[in-house]
């Protein structure tokens, strides 16, 4: 980041724009922010026990892809966990 | 052939009635036998819009109730005698009508007109599930902001849910001066978020005002909004029509301005 872009302040429309897809995110999905957490939270602790997960790369939503049935655009779960390593002790 | 659109927003006040009453002139404009029906239920608008409210004598309730033929309900427009209204009823609540009986309605009148339009009232309740029963295609309005483009995703969700797939975006009061300075979303960004196809971008524009106050459609006149109308309307009607570039407004002051950049 440039420092004129560090003075410049963010657009009011780029904000509306990052703040819409996130809630439509949810509504579309029918699932809270609050939720969406709990699940990712679980979606962790299930992996942990057989991987080690690179937290900083960890990114898991709910995104729009195209449905194989032909149905437009559904919601799906994406989740992207890069792994460190496999974890010896648990076998 | 005839079809039945429906031109719904989820939130209230973003130019569905001003839409309706604009789409369907512009197509009565192109000869085509329209007839638009207003209903929202208890709060009528779209006889005040069109400017035919002093001769309004039965209603749809009146219709759907059996109270009197169609063709006693339909109100023609002062200019073009292919244009018809059906007002909606001031006095009644909106679970006087059923889905049902709006789709039966709605073919009957798929018989006399060409368009038939739909103006839905607000929100996702009944008057919603009446307007889209009988509809074959949906016109969803939103403008550029935030609350209107959210009420108008669940709308989306609801017409697929609902079997209506043929579905496409008016944005309206688009401000040109906004978007450039980066305070408003582009048309671009409105599509992106709500991955629907784009049938017209409506500017914002005083004259809509003036001529609302006149009880006169502002479509087919010169005024930049008046002639989106019309490009809406032949596009409704499968012609393929270019957009239009809405900077080109600029005054003969700031073309002057811009020779000294």
């Amino acid at each position: 980041m440039s420092i004129a872009d560090f003075f410049r302040k963010k657009n009011s429309s780029d904000v509306a724009k990052g703040r819409l897809k996130m809630v439509l995110v949810s509504d579309r999905a029918n699932c809270s922010p609050e939720v969406m957490e709990l699940i990712k939270n679980d979606i962790i602790k299930v992996i942990s026990k057989y991987l080690e997960i690179e937290m900083e790369g960890l990114d898991i939503q709910i995104t729009q892809t195209d449905s194989e049935t032909d149905q437009g655009r559904v919601p799906a779960l994406y989740a992207n966990i890069p792994i460190k390593g496999i974890h010896t002790t648990s076998r | 052939m005839s079809e039945v659109i429906v031109i719904t927003s989820g939130k209230g006040g973003v130019g569905k009635t001003t839409t309706t009453a604009n789409v369907g002139t512009g197509l009565a404009q192109l000869n085509k036998k329209v007839v638009l029906i207003d209903t929202d239920i208890g709060l009528r608008n779209l006889d005040v819009v069109m400017g035919l409210e002093n001769r309004i004598v039965y209603n749809l309730v009146d219709v759907i109730e059996g109270s009197c033929r169609i063709k006693q309900a339909l109100i023609k427009d002062k200019k073009y005698p292919n244009l018809a209204l059906l007002p909606s009823a001031q006095t009644k609540d909106k679970s006087s009508v059923t889905p049902e009986q709006m789709k039966k309605l709605t073919d009957e009148l798929r018989e006399e007109f060409e368009y038939i339009l739909l103006d839905c009232p607000a929100g996702i309740e009944q008057g919603f599930q009446n307007a889209i029963a009988g509809a074959d295609r949906a016109i969803v309005v939103t403008t550029p902001e935030v609350s209107a483009i959210r009420d108008a995703d669940r709308i989306i969700g609801l017409l697929e849910a609902n079997e209506i797939h043929q579905h496409q975006l008016i944005v309206n009061r688009l401000r040109m001066d906004m978007v450039k300075r980066g305070d408003m979303m582009t048309v671009e960004d409105v599509c992106e978020i709500l991955a629907i196809n784009l049938i017209g971008v409506v500017p914002d524009d005083e004259q809509i005002v003036i001529s609302t106050n006149q009880g006169e459609p502002i479509v087919g006149t010169d005024a930049l909004a008046g002639k989106a109308f019309a490009n809406i309307c032949r596009r409704i009607a499968g012609e393929e029509v270019p957009f239009l570039d809405l900077q080109k407004k600029a005054g003969v002051f700031s073309k002057f301005a811009k020779l000294f950049k």
